[in-house]
C-alpha cells in the first residue's frame, strides 16, 4: 500500500483575500474554484507538487454543525487559534521577505529554533497560522 | 449557512485585533514591550485590552508576554551556554528580580537551577513536538499585574 497525501482544507472568510494570499502572495497555482451558492472551494497548490492540494473551504458549513459551534469556530478563526499548516522553503530568507512586503501579518521573524528547525510564522487572511520551516 | 449579523462581524473584528496584539507579542517580546504600548497599537485603553484579552485567550496580555519571555528564556536556559543575567535581558526582561520571580512561578524552580537540571532535556523529541511540550503551561495568574487591570477604561 503507498498513499499519498491528497487534499487538506484550510478555512477562509473571504475568497477573494485567500487568492491573494495563496495565489499571488505565495504562488501557488489554483487547480479548481467552485462557486455553490455563493461560496466559494478554491483548490491551490505548489506548481512543483502537483498531486498534493490545500482545498480553502468556507468553515463551519457541514451539515450537523450547531449554531454554537459555528459561532465557537468562527471566533477562533478570529482570534487566531484554529487551523495551522507548515509550508517549507529551500530559502526561507527570501521567502520571508516577500512575504512580508506583500502586507501579510507577521507573527514570527526568521528564527533558528532550540530545536533544530530554522522558520517563520505569518497569518494568512482568514487567521489561521501559516508556518514556514527551511528546507535543510 | 446562517451568516453572522453585523454585531457578531463587529465582535469578530475585534477578535482580530486582540489576535494582533498576541502575534505581536509572540514577534516583539524581546523588546521592551508594555501593556501601554500594545493598547496603543490597536488604539485601545490599557485596561480595556487587559479585560477584552483576558476574556478571549484566558490571561492577561502582560500575564501572556511573562509567559512568551519565560518560554524563550527556557529554551535558552537548556542550551547551557548562557548566564541566568544574560538570558533575563535577552528575553526582554529589565529587573533580574522580576524575571526570577515570574520564572520560579511558572516553571516551579528558579532560573538557575533549571539550567543545572534541564540542559538537553528536549533532544530526540521531534521538533513540531518540542514546539508544543517544552512551552510552560501556566497554572496560576500572575501576581501584581503590570497592566491597571482594574483601572476605568478611556472607551
Amino acid at each position: 500500500m503507498e498513499l499519498t497525501i491528497h487534499s487538506t482544507f484550510l478555512p477562509h472568510n473571504d475568497p477573494d483575500a485567500a487568492l491573494g494570499f495563496y495565489r499571488d502572495t505565495l504562488g501557488f497555482e489554483v487547480r479548481n474554484d467552485v462557486d455553490y451558492g455563493g461560496l466559494r472551494w478554491i483548490t491551490v497548490g505548489p506548481p512543483g507538487q502537483p498531486e498534493t492540494n490545500i482545498v480553502l473551504t468556507p468553515p463551519a458549513i457541514t451539515p450537523g454543525i450547531t449554531d454554537e459551534e459555528r459561532r465557537t469556530l468562527v471566533e477562533m478563526m478570529a482570534k487566531g487559534t484554529y487551523a495551522m499548516i507548515i509550508l517549507a522553503s529551500r530559502d526561507l530568507d527570501a521567502t520571508f521577505e516577500k512575504v512580508q512586503a506583500s502586507g501579510a501579518e507577521v507573527i514570527q521573524e526568521p528564527t533558528d529554533q532550540p530545536y533544530g528547525v530554522r522558520d517563520c510564522a505569518f497569518r494568512d487572511p482568514a487567521g489561521n497560522h501559516v508556518r514556514i520551516n527551511q528546507v535543510k | 449557512m446562517n451568516l453572522p449579523p453585523d454585531a457578531d462581524a463587529v465582535h469578530l473584528r475585534d477578535l482580530a485585533r486582540l489576535r494582533r496584539v498576541r502575534d505581536r507579542i509572540d514577534r516583539e517580546y524581546a523588546k521592551p514591550l508594555d501593556v501601554e504600548a500594545l493598547a496603543r497599537g490597536v488604539h485601545m485603553s490599557a485596561g480595556h485590552l487587559s479585560r477584552q484579552f483576558k476574556l478571549a485567550y484566558g490571561e492577561s496580555p502582560y500575564s501572556y508576554l511573562m509567559t512568551r519571555r519565560i518560554e524563550r528564556a527556557m529554551a535558552l536556559l537548556r542550551r547551557g551556554d548562557m548566564s541566568v543575567t544574560q538570558v533575563c535581558f535577552d528575553v526582554g526582561c529589565a529587573s533580574l528580580g522580576t524575571f526570577t520571580t515570574r520564572f520560579t512561578e511558572l516553571v516551579g524552580m528558579p532560573p538557575g537551577a533549571y539550567r543545572r537540571e534541564q540542559g538537553g532535556a528536549a533532544e530526540g523529541i521531534p521538533p513540531c513536538v518540542a514546539r508544543q511540550v517544552t512551552r510552560p503551561i501556566r497554572t496560576q495568574p500572575v501576581r501584581n499585574e503590570e497592566a491597571p487591570a482594574d483601572a476605568p477604561a478611556a472607551d
